[in-house]
């Protein structure tokens, strides 16, 4: 087997340094009824063989690229550069782990350094953690925080937060704690969250642009939930957005939870992806995760070393900040070669690219008859109230070769009144034949 | 439980080096790197992207003003990365023995077969119709976790091996409600990784640890007196954080079920027994499996992981969605609790948006192809033969603290340095001089200055025998008295040991500008 160095004679010799007389003697403590397991799988293969399997399942995909493609929804394709690929390549970082020995691992802390402080910047906050596992799981890691900090156990979610993200919050913070949702409006409508604010809650959880599309304005909410003593937590799931819309920190969020999937990483079928987590400093020692900090050697080098970790599982155990051990090194590093690339001049031309075409489809698509806007202020990606219920559209749309978007049905199979919606993502990747055949289609179509 | 080993440290009694000074700086191959908001600027970009005039925006009057955000051309930011790399220890350079992490070669058939656009560029929320492959995929992955371990019922989503405990102590829960019971404790031994007790307290449990005995295993009367109506389960790992396998687990999960109880296994060291033992023939309801430990998706400098949790027949109907079912119209995921109620399913809920690390599951299956049933059997063998020889060559100068076999981890403690003045971090910093990454020290916790040494199946014998002699060395001339040596290491590592206390004391997280 190509992958395991050890020659029969090398084990032969290794065996008897230790004194067994055979590979059985080790397993020797194995209780008899487990000894002896079949296992019904096939034996060994080559690469050529394995390559072949591997591909035969991908063509069974029709990949984004394929067709003219709109989905979006908490997960965008957008271009990500040579470099970022070939350099989360490098074996010394793919093959390294968590920065255990500071001395050896001064290329990964320098990194998330750097990471945290794009972080800070791109989201206005002014501390960021080394990440999470994805934007869903740092919501519902924001949720606990914020239990913690204010001593409340009451979570108000709006009902425009990705569905999938309150799920989430449920799920992983919904013990021993109260989740209220806002019903969700229609489309592009503001919901009444403040009153569902009182002074048990502990946070109001927020999406912007919400899972529709929908940006507006934080600061009312901000306001409303400071005045009751709770923090307001920001969510975000497009990140390109960042570059051209007003960042949570400026809009009074206490806490951004956020995907990262948008800056370096691919769709990947829904993971991995990245979660930024960011907050005000005076919250720092609140925090989940991995935190990396700067400090000097013993030449007084300047250096970077894991820091606070007196908040993590490995030392406080049943009185952590949260169980997260393993985060998502290799795509916050995929992520900060991005924006490291883009810059903020990269990064505003990369979010103008993005608005203005959203913009062209969201005009084209519209003056179809019967298809409205639902959402008038939007960023990427918006939502179409069609003349009839989307799934069937959506299906004939994909049959034509075209993948028109996110049905809201999907996201939310008991709101009828959401069946007609379509939720539609443009980026950078639309090209003006995709917004022709798109147009055409759905005229035909809808 | 608070861990006050391995806590911050300053370097004491560090010599200043004695390396000759260069005029740049830098030395060699190794360049000192500023942070990009030294190096960069906010308007240059290494991204060639339209300026287009944006004359009028639809954002609502919330258009950013500004961002301040450095960017690099693609030249600088290469250098800039690379030599940020060359600063990194990696398995692909040196052996990095990191007890309980199984850091093995990691193949880079698994990374190209990722990156195939029917894996890398379909979109999470696409039409089934569109992804039949890659629902054959994971379909594929979970048949063979499942006879891998014996098990029958596996929960795909969670994102690393702590999502995964959690994912586990979640449906243990709802199936203690569903019998319309209430249980609190979770009883969870000494030795276990941090998460465990961590996992406990955010299900909303409170924990009470069980004690070893003297061989290093779980004492089963004291784990008997422990369990009572309270008991919602035992997290044990097995093998277990001292590198022993679990003699008593037979015994263990009859006296855990006995009180009513489930049994959770972590299944971070799943590598001694893949392809050899079935955990669900020891009586677990539950595991983990790190799919970048066992099946060697890479680490990547501290993830993404996965840790799919395997079920047992009593946990599975309440599995987390998404659920995988198969109708007329080939596979599909349920995914929202509104259509799960239909189905009639009970899922405790969700633990993440979409379905789980797939780039991850396309990496380990592609691994468990390649290995087959005959080659992960070899995997559990070898890496427990190569645990051992490092253990039996060890023992003589080293202390290890319980008597040997091994499984795939040698585990020693700090007898052997006492009277030198040193301590395990000592030791292990001289390592990093000889060109090894240390072993994970000061854990498990039940040990006094643990080194917890895992060298995978992937190192030669060439190479265990050199670390064997440099390991031989630094314990002999630990006891010989030189422990200058010992508390200036590493000097020759891009940095010599960090003030640790200074960074805790007063945080800086980010750079700012001056």
């Amino acid at each position: 087997m190509r992958y395991l160095p050890l020659t029969p004679d090398d084990r032969r010799a290794m065996l008897a340094k230790i004194g067994a007389h055979s590979i059985d003697d080790l397993f020797g403590d194995v209780p008899k009824s487990a000894r002896g397991a079949r296992f019904d799988l096939p034996p060994h293969a080559g690469e050529i063989e394995v390559e072949r399997t591997l591909t035969a399942f991908a063509e069974r995909n029709t990949p984004a690229g394929k067709m003219p493609f709109f989905c979006g929804a908490g997960s965008y394709r957008h271009h990500v550069p040579a470099t970022v690929d070939h350099l989360i390549q490098r074996s010394e970082f793919l093959t390294s782990y968590t920065p255990y020995q500071p001395e050896i691992a001064q290329g990964t802390l320098q990194v998330l350094f750097e990471f945290q402080t794009q972080i800070a910047i791109l989201t206005g906050m002014e501390v960021a953690n080394a990440s999470m596992y994805d934007g869903s799981t740092a919501t519902a890691e924001a949720v606990l925080m914020a239990h913690r900090i204010t001593g409340r156990k009451r979570a108000v979610l709006a009902g425009s937060l990705h569905p999938h993200y309150a799920d989430t919050v449920r799920t992983m913070a919904g013990l021993a704690s109260e989740i209220a949702s806002s019903p969700v409006a229609p489309p592009g409508h503001a919901e009444d969250l403040a009153s569902l604010i009182d002074e048990n809650t502990s946070c109001v959880v927020v999406q912007n642009p919400d899972v529709f599309g929908q940006v507006r304005d934080l600061k009312p909410l901000a306001d409303a939930a400071h005045a009751k003593g709770a923090l307001l937590i920001a969510v975000v799931t497009e990140a390109i957005s960042l570059g051209l819309v007003t960042p949570p920190g400026d809009m009074g969020a206490d806490i951004v939870a956020a995907e990262g999937q948008s800056f370096g990483n691919a769709l990947n079928f829904g993971g991995p992806y990245v979660g930024l987590f960011a907050a005000r400093e005076k919250h720092v020692r609140q925090m989940p995760g991995r935190l990396a900090g700067e400090t000097i050697d013993a030449d007084g080098r300047r250096s970077y070393v894991l820091t606070l970790s007196a908040r993590e599982q490995h030392i406080r155990r049943e009185r952590a900040t949260s169980n997260i051990c393993t985060n998502s090194g290799l795509c916050a590093l995929a992520f900060s070669i991005h924006v490291s690339l883009l810059g903020e001049a990269g990064l505003t031309r990369l979010a103008k690219l993005n608005h203005a075409k959203a913009i062209a489809l969201a005009d084209r698509l519209t003056s179809i008859k019967g298809v409205k806007l639902s959402t008038p202020a939007f960023f990427n990606e918006f939502t179409l109230e069609l003349p009839r219920p989307a799934f069937a559209i959506v299906d004939a749309l994909v049959d034509r070769g075209i993948n028109p978007g996110v049905r809201a049905s999907r996201l939310y199979p008991r709101e009828p009144k959401l069946a007609n919606h379509l939720i539609v993502a443009a980026t950078e990747l639309t090209t003006d034949a995709c917004i022709d055949a798109y147009f055409k289609a759905l005229k035909e179509t809808a | 439980m608070l861990n006050t080993q391995g806590r911050p440290t300053k370097p004491e009694r560090a010599e200043p080096s004695t390396a000759p000074a260069t005029i740049s700086g830098d030395r060699g191959l190794d360049h000192e790197e500023g942070l990009i908001f030294e190096i960069g600027r906010t308007d240059v970009t290494g991204v060639d992207l339209p300026d287009i005039a944006l004359n009028s925006d639809r954002l609502g009057g919330l258009r950013r003003k500004s961002i301040g955000l450095p960017g690099l051309s693609e030249p600088e930011t290469m250098r800039h990365y690379v030599r940020l790399s060359q600063r990194n220890a990696s398995i692909d350079a040196s052996l990095y023995p990191l007890g309980s992490c199984t850091m093995k070669h990691n193949p880079r058939l698994n990374e190209k077969m990722a990156r195939l656009p029917g894996f890398a560029d379909i979109h999470p929320l696409q039409p089934r119709k569109t992804v039949q492959g890659a629902l054959e995929l994971i379909a594929e992955l979970s048949r063979w976790l499942m006879t891998l371990t014996g098990m029958p019922a596996v929960a795909m989503s969670p994102k690393a091996g702590a999502h995964g405990e959690l994912c586990g102590l979640f449906a243990i829960r709802a199936a203690i409600a569903a019998r319309g019971e209430t249980r609190h404790r979770i009883l969870v031994p000494e030795s276990a990784h941090g998460t465990n007790p961590a996992t406990a307290a955010l299900s909303g449990f409170t924990t009470e640890n069980v004690k070893a005995n003297a061989q290093g295993c779980v004492d089963l009367a004291s784990l008997k007196e422990k369990l009572g109506p309270d008991v919602a389960a035992l997290m044990l790992t097995n093998p277990n954080t001292c590198g022993l396998f679990e003699r008593d687990m037979i015994e263990i999960a009859d006296a855990v079920h006995a009180a009513g109880a489930y049994f959770y296994c972590d299944g971070a060291n799943f590598n001694a027994i893949v392809g050899r033992v079935k955990p669900g023939d020891l009586g677990i309801d539950a595991m983990h499996i790190n799919l970048h430990k066992t099946f060697s998706t890479p680490h990547g400098g501290g993830g993404p992981g996965a840790g799919p949790v395997v079920f047992s027949a009593l946990l599975a109907p309440h599995a987390p969605l998404p659920r995988m079912v198969h109708d007329n119209s080939g596979l599909r995921f349920i995914e929202e609790m509104a259509d799960a109620e239909d189905a009639g399913l009970t899922p405790f809920g969700r633990m993440c948006a979409f379905h789980g690390q797939v780039g991850m599951f396309v990496r380990a299956l592609t691994y468990m192809l390649s290995h087959g049933a005959d080659g992960l059997k070899q995997v559990a063998e070898d890496s427990v033969l190569n645990a051992n020889y490092i253990l039996a060559s060890l023992s003589d100068v080293m202390s290890a603290p319980y008597e040997g076999p091994c499984m795939h981890e040698a585990l020693f403690d700090d007898e052997f340095l006492k009277d030198t003045g040193l301590t395990t971090l000592d030791f292990a910093k001289a390592l990093i001089d000889e060109g090894f990454h240390p072993m994970t020290v000061y854990f498990p916790l039940v040990v006094h200055g643990a080194m917890l040494i895992e060298p995978t199946e992937t190192e030669s014998k060439a190479t265990l025998d050199k670390f064997i002699a440099v390991m031989r060395a630094l314990a002999t001339e630990a006891k010989s008295g030189n422990a200058g040596h010992f508390k200036n290491a590493p000097t020759l590592a891009p940095r010599r040991r960090l003030d640790e206390t200074l960074a805790a004391r007063k945080p800086i997280l980010r750079w700012k500008p001056q």
